[in-house]
C-alpha cells in the first residue's frame, strides 16, 4: 500500500493528557488504573478513568453533543496542538478534502443509560433533554469532531468493537489512495459506561485488579477509556528521520463465534500477516509488537499463538493494557499513537503490572522498558465478532 | 483521482411489503401498487442452532439480504471482503440492557452483551458463512447507506475486489422510539464488482453531489425513504428496477449527496 504520514497525532488517556504526559508515564512504567469507583457501578474491579471530563464544557452551539463520550473527545482533540494542525492542513487542501474516520464501540451510550433512570414514571417517557443523534448514536462522535474542526468531507464511524479504532487507518487509507481526500483525521474515542462495565462482568472478563495482560495469573480486563487521533496525510519529499509513517494495514475476521477468539489465533495470525504484506515486510523487520493483549485468559492464548506463528519468539512485544488499561474502541489508535510515541523516542515499552510471563504464551514479552530504536512496529486490535485489525508503523529513517 | 466504479451482481432486499429483490422491482416501477405490510424476516441457514435460536432481528435481516444478494450474484460468500451499515445496529436489544441498567439488579445476560456491540451482524456473518475476509461495520446516521455504499465502492477501486455491502436498521421500541422513530426493519444488500461479468446487472459511478437527495414518487415509498437510514437506498433500487440509466443522488452528509450514475447492463 501507499505509505501515510503521521502529520500530527495524540493521545488522552488514564496515563495522561497527550504526548508529553503519555512519554512520560510510558518512561516510569507508570499506570493509570485504580479501583473502579465510576458512577454508581458496583463492581470489584479497576478502571482507567481519565481525569477532568466533567468539567469539559462543549461550546453553546454544539450543546446537543454533550455526553461524556464528546467531552472527552473534546479534551483529546486539545491536546499537542493536533486541531491547529488539523486547521493548517485545512487552510492547505480545503474543508472538503479532509475526512474524519472515527472508532467507538459504546459512543455516548451512558446517556441512554442515565435518561433511562429519568424515564417518566407515568408515561415512561425519556427526559426531553436526551439527544439521541448527539449522544447515543455512534455517529454522533464524528459529527462532533467534524463541526468542532470545521471540516466537510468524507466521514463514517467504525464502529467493530475493539478493533474500531484500528481499522480507521483502513478506510482513510482507501480514501487518500482513492484521491478522494487530501488527508485525514482517524481516531478512537471511548468512553466508561455501565453497559460495557457490566456487560464484560457478566461475562467474567473483568479483572479483580490492575490487569496483567501475559501474566500467568492474569484474570480478565481493565475497562478504561481514551482519546486518540491522528492527522494522517500522503508522505511529503522530504521528512524528519523520526516521523512516523503507516505502512501496512491488516484486516480479517475469525468465522469463530461472537465473543471468544478463534483458539489458535488464526484470524489474528491472517490480520498481521495481510498488514506485513501491505507493507511488504517480513516478521524479521519488526522490533517491536503492541500486542492487543486485553489480560483475558483467552485473548492472550490466541494471539501468542499467532505471534508465535508469525513470528516465534524473537521479536519482542508488550500489551501497553496494564498501563492504559482496555479503552475498547479508542484502544486501536490509543496504541498506535504509543507505537508512535516509542518509535520516535527509541526505546521498547514494558508491560506493566504482569510478574510472571505465562510460560505457556511462547513470545518475547518485555516486562521492563527497552531502550535503543526501534524502526518498525505492529500493533493488533482484536474485538467481539471476531473483527481483527493489524497496524504497522515505522520510522522514517 | 481513483474512478469509483462498480458493477451490481446481486440484490438482497426486505422490508416493509417488499420481500427479496425479484418480487420487489414491481412494486418499485409502479406496475403493481405498493402496499406497505409488517417487514417479514427469514431465519438464516448456516448457523448452529443454539446460535439460531438467539438470533436478533437485526441479524436476521442482515444475513437475510446478504445471503439473497450472493445467491443471486452467484458468489460464494465466504470470499467477499464487506462491509456492514447501520444506523443504530440492534434497537431491542439496546432497550432491554438499558432498562435492566436502571433497575436496582443489573443483570444483563452475556449474550445480550456480545449482542450489542454493532458489529453483531456482521459477526454472524462470518460465523455463518465462514468468511475470514475482512468486513467493517460502519455508521453515518441518516447517511449511513450513502457512506457504506462510498466504503464499500472505495474499497473495491483500491483493492480491486468484490465487496458485499449490507445496509440495514431496525425499530428501536418505546421510550427510545420515540427520539429515534424508525417505523419497521429494512435491509438491502448489493454484490459489487470491479470489473464486469455475466451476473452485472448494471454499472454504477459514484461522485459528490450539492444537487438534493432524489425522492420516490408513490407515497408510502417516499416515506419508507425519509423514515429509515437503510431505506435512503430506495431511489438507487427504483433505478435497477426500471432499468434505464440515469443519475440518482443519495442522501450523504451536510446536506450533500452521493450522486450515483447507474448504467444497465444490456
Amino acid at each position: 500500500m501507499t505509505e501515510l504520514l503521521l502529520k500530527e497525532y495524540t493521545a488522552t488517556s488514564c496515563i495522561g493528557h497527550g504526548r508529553a504526559a503519555t512519554l512520560e508515564a510510558l518512561r516510569g512504567q507508570r499506570g493509570g488504573l485504580a479501583p473502579c469507583t465510576f458512577e454508581t457501578a458496583a463492581i470489584d474491579t479497576w478502571t482507567g478513568e481519565v481525569s477532568g471530563i466533567d468539567s469539559e464544557r462543549l461550546p453553546a452551539a454544539l450543546k446537543q453533543f454533550d455526553c461524556r463520550n464528546n467531552r472527552l473527545a473534546q479534551l483529546g482533540l486539545r491536546q499537542d496542538g493536533f486541531a491547529d494542525a488539523v486547521a493548517q492542513s485545512a487552510g492547505r487542501w480545503g474543508r472538503r478534502r479532509i475526512g474524519v474516520f472515527l472508532g467507538t464501540s459504546t459512543s455516548g451510550i451512558l446517556q441512554t443509560e442515565l435518561a433511562y433512570r429519568r424515564r417518566d414514571p407515568a408515561t415512561g417517557a425519556l427526559p426531553a433533554d436526551f439527544d439521541y443523534a448527539g449522544s447515543q448514536n455512534s455517529f454522533s462522535v464524528a459529527d462532533f469532531v467534524r463541526r468542532t474542526l470545521g471540516l466537510e468531507g468524507p466521514a463514517i464511524v467504525v464502529c467493530s468493537a475493539c478493533s474500531s479504532s484500528a481499522k480507521v487507518f483502513g478506510s482513510a487509507r482507501r480514501m487518500l489512495d482513492a484521491d478522494l481526500i487530501d488527508a485525514a483525521v482517524v481516531g478512537g474515542v471511548d468512553s466508561l459506561c455501565l453497559t460495557t462495565l457490566y456487560g464484560f462482568h457478566a461475562l467474567q472478563l473483568t479483572s479483580c485488579g490492575p490487569c496483567k495482560p501475559f501474566d500467568a495469573a492474569r484474570d480478565g480486563i481493565s475497562i478504561s477509556e481514551a482519546a486518540a487521533f491522528a492527522l494522517l496525510e500522503r508522505v511529503p519529499h522530504s521528512l524528519d528521520a523520526d516521523a512516523v509513517r503507516l505502512l501496512g494495514v491488516g484486516e480479517s475476521s475469525d468465522a469463530y463465534h461472537m465473543s471468544s477468539p478463534q483458539p489458535e489465533g488464526l484470524g489474528a495470525r491472517a490480520a498481521m500477516l495481510a498488514a506485513l504484506d501491505a507493507a511488504d515486510l517480513d516478521p524479521g523487520d519488526i522490533d517491536y509488537i503492541n500486542l492487543h493483549g486485553t489480560g483475558t485468559i483467552s485473548n492472550d492464548s490466541a494471539e501468542s499463538r499467532a505471534v508465535a506463528a508469525v513470528f516465534g519468539d524473537a521479536t519482542a512485544g508488550s500489551s501497553t493494557k496494564g498501563a492504559t488499561g482496555h479503552a475498547l474502541g479508542a484502544a486501536g489508535a490509543l496504541e498506535a499513537v504509543i507505537c508512535s510515541i516509542a518509535l520516535q523516542n527509541g526505546f521498547a515499552p514494558a508491560g506493566i503490572n504482569t510478574r510472571t510471563v505465562d510460560p505457556a504464551l511462547g513470545i518475547g514479552y518485555l516486562l521492563e522498558n527497552r531502550p535503543g530504536r526501534i524502526a518498525r512496529v505492529l500493533s493488533n486490535s482484536f474485538g467481539f465478532g471476531g473483527t481483527n485489525c493489524s497496524l504497522v508503523l515505522g520510522r522514517a529513517g | 483521482m481513483v474512478k469509483l466504479v462498480a458493477q451490481v451482481e446481486g440484490i438482497g432486499l426486505l422490508g416493509p411489503g417488499l420481500d427479496g429483490w425479484t418480487a420487489s422491482t414491481a412494486l418499485l416501477d409502479g406496475r403493481s401498487p405498493y402496499i406497505s405490510q409488517p417487514t417479514v424476516l427469514p431465519t438464516p441457514d448456516g448457523l448452529p442452532p443454539a446460535e439460531r435460536r438467539r438470533l436478533g432481528r437485526v441479524v436476521k435481516l442482515a444475513l437475510g439480504v446478504g445471503l439473497q444478494a450472493t445467491s443471486k450474484a452467484g458468489v460464494d460468500p465466504a470470499t467477499l471482503p464487506s462491509v456492514f451499515a447501520s444506523s443504530g445496529a440492534d434497537g431491542n436489544n439496546c432497550h432491554e440492557i438499558c432498562q435492566a441498567l436502571s433497575l436496582d439488579e443489573r443483570l444483563i445476560s452475556p449474550t445480550r452483551f456480545h449482542n450489542s456491540v454493532h458489529n453483531a451482524a456482521a459477526g454472524y456473518w462470518s460465523i455463518a458463512t465462514g468468511s475470514r475476509a475482512a468486513s467493517n461495520a460502519v455508521c453515518a446516521f441518516d447517511a449511513s447507506f450513502a457512506a457504506g455504499l462510498l466504503e464499500a465502492v472505495t474499497q473495491l477501486a483500491v483493492e480491486q475486489t468484490r465487496v458485499l455491502l449490507v445496509a440495514y436498521d431496525v425499530p428501536y421500541p418505546p421510550p427510545l422510539f420515540v427520539k429515534r422513530p424508525i417505523p419497521d426493519a429494512f435491509g438491502v444488500a448489493f454484490v459489487l464488482a470491479p470489473g464486469p461479468s455475466d451476473a452485472s446487472l448494471a454499472r454504477l459511478t459514484l461522485s459528490f453531489s450539492d444537487s438534493p437527495a432524489d425522492r420516490m414518487r408513490d407515497t408510502a415509498l417516499e416515506s419508507l425513504r425519509a423514515s429509515i437510514p437503510a431505506a435512503r437506498s430506495l431511489p438507487l433500487l427504483y433505478q435497477l428496477a426500471v432499468r434505464k440509466p440515469a443519475v440518482v443522488n443519495i442522501d450523504y452528509l451536510d446536506g450533500r449527496c452521493i450522486a450515483v450514475e447507474v448504467d444497465p447492463c444490456a
